[in-house]
């Protein structure tokens, strides 16, 4: 039995966190950080072990308990891409909070650290049950969260967030148990690779759908996110946009498409027309926000719906261009709510209109925030823009159609980014209090540089993130196969014009000569 | 051949540094790196371009890094040299330089210098990038690259609400068109299974014949790609539609408008429709839109161009109608004429706004040329900077002495070329060009003379008032209001020199090769060798056209701004509908905001309030929690303890089950 890396990934948050419920604030904050970095190495020398090209589960942990249910941990390319951004964002949330949180400071950190814990067990867990227990857990620190240390209308959005999401998992809970029963087994690798009745895979799709639709956000389930953003404190929003968002697009990867393929192809028009009216709807709506908050809540909408068009394309570039936007979203609007979080702990509004000229008095802040907009803008040589051209060239060979309506997304994200960008950081310092505002300090730069090296390194050389998923997506494409849709864009190639167009005759009498 | 690396990360590394060192360290530093990274790129530049004009170099790739590999779809970073390639390098690089250099002195007093020129670096860097492409991915990351920059610039005196909106247009637009050239690079990838520019090119005759599926449509592959991607190009290369950002993009500094606005960004799309070429020639219908739209370009942006009051306006227009010439000159298959024109065109368009900066600097900040007069006096080395300037881009040139300026040669062969396609679109785009050459020429002088000749009419403008503290009234006869305009330092002279040079030879030295030379284009471009004997073979008549309506207009505006100045005014006036609708560019502003800006802030608004908080939440989570908080006060009733009710309850139920059951 090779080292448990996994499971002592999910202790060291999980005994720190019990930890800091008996310590002092400042202790508190220094063992919280301290246990998220280490985790941060931990994960590194994960991703450096893991072996690319070799089985498709590693570092796998088995042990058996009651009743067939088993504690079953691995993680393929995949989960090993979501769970670094997991270590990777948590550090930086804690430093987030170090000087913006001062009540409960124990119980905080705590609640920040068990958050841990679960979003990596999400990933690694390879038992239904087990998944379905940190799926869900995963809400109560998150309500705390937003419910004990929000804003001041915290408790209608942490009820909101709560009701939306139990809702879907009852379903799935209920699919999860007719699924283990029909199959005999709740080992995941198992189920997907087995082959559920065709008729049966409609309903367990949609129960499954029902509970990742409301955690991707789609259309029209979205409302809780915005709500959810305002009101959660800045680190709360990091992780919101950085990691809870993307167990939706996680959901669909490791269960409806390779569980229910036949579901997923006869149902992907749901997704395509949701996703359309996603990327419309919420741009639109994220143009006219008053809250910086909020426009970057309902930005987060618009991309993830490239997400999931990305995904039901069903070949390589949709599902690989999915993966990317999720990873690249996970940092960017992370980072975007940290360059919020920055200037609400100096001025304590949201508003857009209370600032403006911040690039005057605040440069290497508007650097920085001008770096993340341009990614979530998706401009090349960002990571946004290797998922987003990959996922969009995807569904390119499925619909023209989708793939015209979802592209103009690119129009309306400058729009609205550009419009926020420019409402804060250019034009005349009108508030006083805004152009008193101090430049970032050392632990604020220690939080941004990182994001922003890594937003550059993936959209460089995105090869590092494509590579350990290479196999896994191919995996899936081939279990795909089988029932992708047939194109619209399908070509015929005709007989090849003799001339070129054009192509002239020349009769040979010259007038003069140059 | 690796010097094509120096030449396109210097650039890059100059910003990095100049950008990050910002104000920490005296802004001459920031200045001379990028500067001195500028002037050794483009002295690598040349002996490349050289090499490739006497024959000795061959097309190569430098392969860099890896980019993304995802099934099929793989691109690299690679940085490709060919004949093409090697005439951007040279345009770029060297008005590039000069634009540098022309900056120390332009921006001498801006507090924010080492921002600025860490932004033209990362421009130059961009548009490297973008021309020595190996992939259509490459160009896409080039197109953006230039278009951030832009936007940086456009909005570099980012306090002015103007220059903000102005940056936000021009990416906005831009982004329009990038949706057609993403839409096409998809297209092409999933019809070539491939995005690699050579390999396409190689296999784009044998789907001339074929057909696919778009938006439920069955159209020719290769019209509908094409006609994708041209899009991307109009919207860089500001052609009618997409157009409306350019003239707003000149609130950012002059030099920008010089380097970015004129000699070289916009040209990206001629220069994308030159490089994809043999891909363009399989789409009969696409060369035809491009004819069209270049043509109906070339001659709305001239009409605009005679109306305008702002100096840096009637450039900018000017620019929007050279750059419609060499669009139709590659819809009709003469892609080295249009190359030809983008080439002397980088010389004279940059002189020309280079040269305007220059006028800007000495009349205190103010650009409308109603303001402006007799200035030839003052600042003379200008003003025959911009005379040189002026005679190119009207076209100054006799045929049978076979002399010429730049813009003669170039302008020349594309309305030859022309009208020797011989086609019904060919004839439009001649009679459209002929007819812009008018206009052309008219609004050239006009600018010259307005600016240079007559009286000064300084003390009008606002700005000379604020230089010299007085009103017109306490100026009384004295029109100059006691100002006196200064020539330019010498940073910014040297440019204006050079370039004057380049616009007055360009066009001679290098018509042979540009025109005629087939080997010299190689595999670079479709190269159309009957159609350049036609185009030699055009009748006198054609030949002296351009010519003949430049002496017209030149006469035209020599009656109407130094004969007798009262003949604009009248002609305004008499002239009522057309002229407004010239001067207002054709409405096309009010139409979009109108069209998109209004109904889409409304449309958002309307989705907000109704869609999402009216409709979902009242509905959804709202909705659930007014049920159960009414169902809970309705459960509560039941329970309400009294034995009467229970019992009243029990009646009706029995009464209820015995009916029931009865019947």
């Amino acid at each position: 039995m090779e080292f448990p890396i996994l499971s002592l990934m999910l202790a060291v948050p999980l005994v720190a966190a019990i930890a800091c419920l008996f310590l002092n604030a400042s202790s508190a904050r220094m063992v919280a950080l301290f246990a998220t970095l280490i985790d941060l190495a931990l994960g590194i020398l994960l991703w450096l072990n893991y072996d690319i090209g070799g089985a498709q589960w590693q570092f796998t942990e088995r042990a058996q308990l009651f009743a067939g249910f088993q504690y079953a941990l691995g993680i393929d390319g995949i989960a090993l891409m979501l769970i670094m951004l997991s270590v990777f964002l948590m550090p930086i949330c804690i430093l987030a909070s170090w000087d913006s949180i001062t009540k409960r400071v124990g119980e905080y950190m705590a609640a920040f650290l068990l958050m841990e814990v679960l979003m990596i067990g999400v990933f690694a867990a390879q038992d239904l049950f087990l998944f379905y227990i940190f799926f869900e857990a995963g809400l109560i620190p998150m309500y705390l969260i937003i419910g004990v240390w929000g804003g001041d209308n915290r408790i209608y959005a942490s009820y909101k967030f709560f009701l939306y999401t139990l809702l879907g998992s009852v379903l799935m809970l209920i699919a999860m148990l007719w699924m283990v029963n029909e199959a005999g087994t709740s080992d995941i690798p198992t189920l997907m690779q087995y082959d559920f009745p065709v008729g049966a895979q409609l309903w367990l799709w949609l129960a499954f759908f029902a509970s990742f639709a409301v955690k991707m956000p789609m259309w029209p389930v979205h409302t809780w996110l915005p709500d959810a953003h305002v009101q959660a404190p800045t680190a709360g929003s990091v992780i919101l946009a950085g990691v809870l968002l993307k167990l939706g697009g996680y959901g669909f990867i490791r269960f409806s498409l390779p569980m229910f393929p036949d579901a997923s192809a006869d149902l992907a028009w749901l997704v395509f027309a949701l996703s359309m009216v996603a990327v419309i709807y919420t741009s639109l709506v994220a143009l006219v926000q008053q809250d910086m908050k909020k426009l970057i809540a309902y930005s987060s909408v618009a991309h993830m719906a490239i997400v999931t068009v990305g995904l039901f394309a069903f070949n390589v570039q949709g599902l690989e261009g999915a993966m990317m936007v999720m990873l690249g979203h996970g940092l960017v609007s992370g980072a975007l709510f940290l360059c919020v979080g920055v200037i609400y702990d100096r001025l304590h509004t949201r508003e857009i209109a209370r600032y403006g000229g911040l690039s005057i008095n605040m440069p290497k802040y508007a650097l920085f925030f001008l770096l993340f907009t341009m990614a979530s803008v998706g401009l090349p040589g960002t990571s946004n823009f290797v998922g987003e051209f990959l996922a969009l060239a995807g569904i390119y060979e499925v619909s023209t159609f989708v793939t015209l309506v979802c592209t103009t997304g690119i129009i309306l994200g400058a729009a609205y980014m550009l419009y926020l960008f420019r409402r804060v950081a250019f034009g005349e310092q009108k508030n006083a209090d805004a152009a008193a505002m101090t430049d970032l300090n050392a632990r604020e730069w220690a939080m941004l540089a990182p994001i922003a090296a890594a937003v550059l390194w993936m959209g460089v050389y995105p090869e590092s993130f494509l590579a350990p998923m290479r196999q896994d997506i191919a995996a899936l494409e081939t279990r795909l196969a089988s029932v992708a849709p047939r194109y619209d864009s399908a070509l015929d190639e005709g007989t090849p014009r003799e001339n070129a167009a054009n192509y002239v005759e020349y009769e040979g009498h010259e007038e003069g000569e140059h | 051949m690796n010097s094509i690396l120096f030449i396109v990360f210097l650039p890059l590394l100059a910003a990095v540094v100049a950008g990050l060192v910002n104000k920490s360290a005296p802004s001459v530093f920031a200045k001379s790196i990028t500067t001195g990274a500028l002037f050794i790129s483009c002295a690598l530049s040349w002996p490349i371009f050289l090499s490739f004009v006497n024959g000795s170099a061959e097309a190569s790739v430098v392969p860099v890094l890896t980019w993304v590999q995802s099934g099929a779809l793989s691109f690299d970073w690679a940085l490709r040299v060919d004949t093409l390639t090697a005439v951007m390098l040279v345009v770029i690089t060297t008005v590039s330089a000069l634009v540098h250099l022309y900056s120390w002195g332009y921006m001498e007093e801006d507090p924010d210098q080492p921002r600025f020129f860490a932004y033209l670096s990362l421009f130059t860097f961009a548009m490297l990038m973008l021309v020595t492409a190996d992939n259509l991915v490459q160009m896409f990351f080039g197109w953006e690259g230039v278009g951030l920059a832009s936007y940086l610039l456009i909005g570099f005196w980012f306090k002015k609400p103007s220059a903000n909106a102005a940056a936000i247009k021009a990416f906005v637009v831009n982004r329009v068109g990038d949706l057609g050239f993403m839409l096409g690079i998809f297209g092409t990838f999933w019809v070539f299974g491939t995005v690699s520019i050579p390999e396409i090119l190689e296999a784009a005759p044998g789907m001339s014949g074929a057909t696919i599926g778009f938006l439920g449509l069955r159209v020719y592959t290769m019209d509908v790609l094409c006609i994708l991607l041209f899009i991307g190009a109009m919207g860089k290369s500001a052609q009618l539609g997409l157009h409306t950002w350019l003239p707003d993009a000149m609130e950012g500094p002059t030099p920008v408008s010089a380097l970015i606005h004129a000699a070289t960004m916009v040209t990206a799309g001629v220069f994308m429709v030159c490089r994809l070429s043999p891909m363009f020639e399989t789409a009969p219908v696409a060369l035809g839109i491009v004819t069209f739209i270049g043509a109906a370009t070339c001659i709305f942006a001239a009409t605009v161009g005679t109306t305008q009051w702002d100096i840096k306006r009637v450039i900018a227009y000017s620019t929007c109608s050279q750059l419609g010439y060499m669009f139709f000159a590659a819809g009709v298959g003469a892609y080295g004429a249009a190359m030809f024109h983008l080439f002397t065109h980088a010389f004279f368009k940059a002189l020309l706004f280079l040269g305007a900066g220059s006028v800007i600097h000495a009349m205190h900040h103010e650009q409308d040329m109603r303001y402006y007069g007799n200035l030839r006096k003052h600042i003379p080395f200008t003003f025959w900077a911009m005379m040189a300037g002026t005679l190119a881009i009207t076209g100054v040139g006799i045929y049978h002495l076979g002399a010429g300026f730049a813009g003669f040669w170039s302008k020349d062969a594309i309305l030859e070329v022309a009208y020797g396609r011989g086609t019904e679109l060919g004839n439009f785009a001649f009679w459209m060009g002929t007819l812009a050459a008018l206009l052309t020429s008219f609004y050239s002088w006009r600018l010259m003379f307005l600016t240079f000749w007559g009286k000064p009419r300084w003390i009008e403008s606002e700005h000379i008032q604020h230089s010299v503290h007085k009103t017109p009234e306490e100026a009384g006869e004295d029109t100059t209001g006691g100002y006196h305009p200064h020539e330019s330092p010498l940073s910014m002279l040297i440019p204006l020199g050079v370039l004057s040079v380049g616009a007055v030879l360009a066009g001679q030295v290098f018509a042979p090769t540009f025109l005629d030379d087939a080997a010299f284009w190689g595999q670079s471009i479709f190269y159309n060798e009957d159609l350049i004997h036609r185009m030699h073979a055009v009748p006198y008549l054609v030949k002296y056209a351009a010519f003949i309506v430049m002496l017209i207009g030149l006469f035209v505006a020599w009656l109407a701004y130094i004969k007798d100045t009262s003949i604009p005014g009248k002609a305004a006036e008499q002239l009522g509908p057309v002229y407004r609708f010239f001067y207002n560019k054709w409405y096309f502003d009010e139409l979009y905001h109108y069209l998109f800006v209004v109904p889409a802030f409304w449309l958002g608004r309307q989705f907000w309030k109704l869609g999402d908080v009216g409709t979902i939440d009242r509905f959804g989570p709202n909705g659930v929690a007014w049920v159960i908080e009414k169902g809970s006060v309705g459960a509560k009733k039941f329970q309400t303890g009294y034995l009467y009710s229970y019992a009243l309850v029990m009646l009706l139920g029995l009464v209820a089950a015995v009916t029931w059951v009865l019947f």
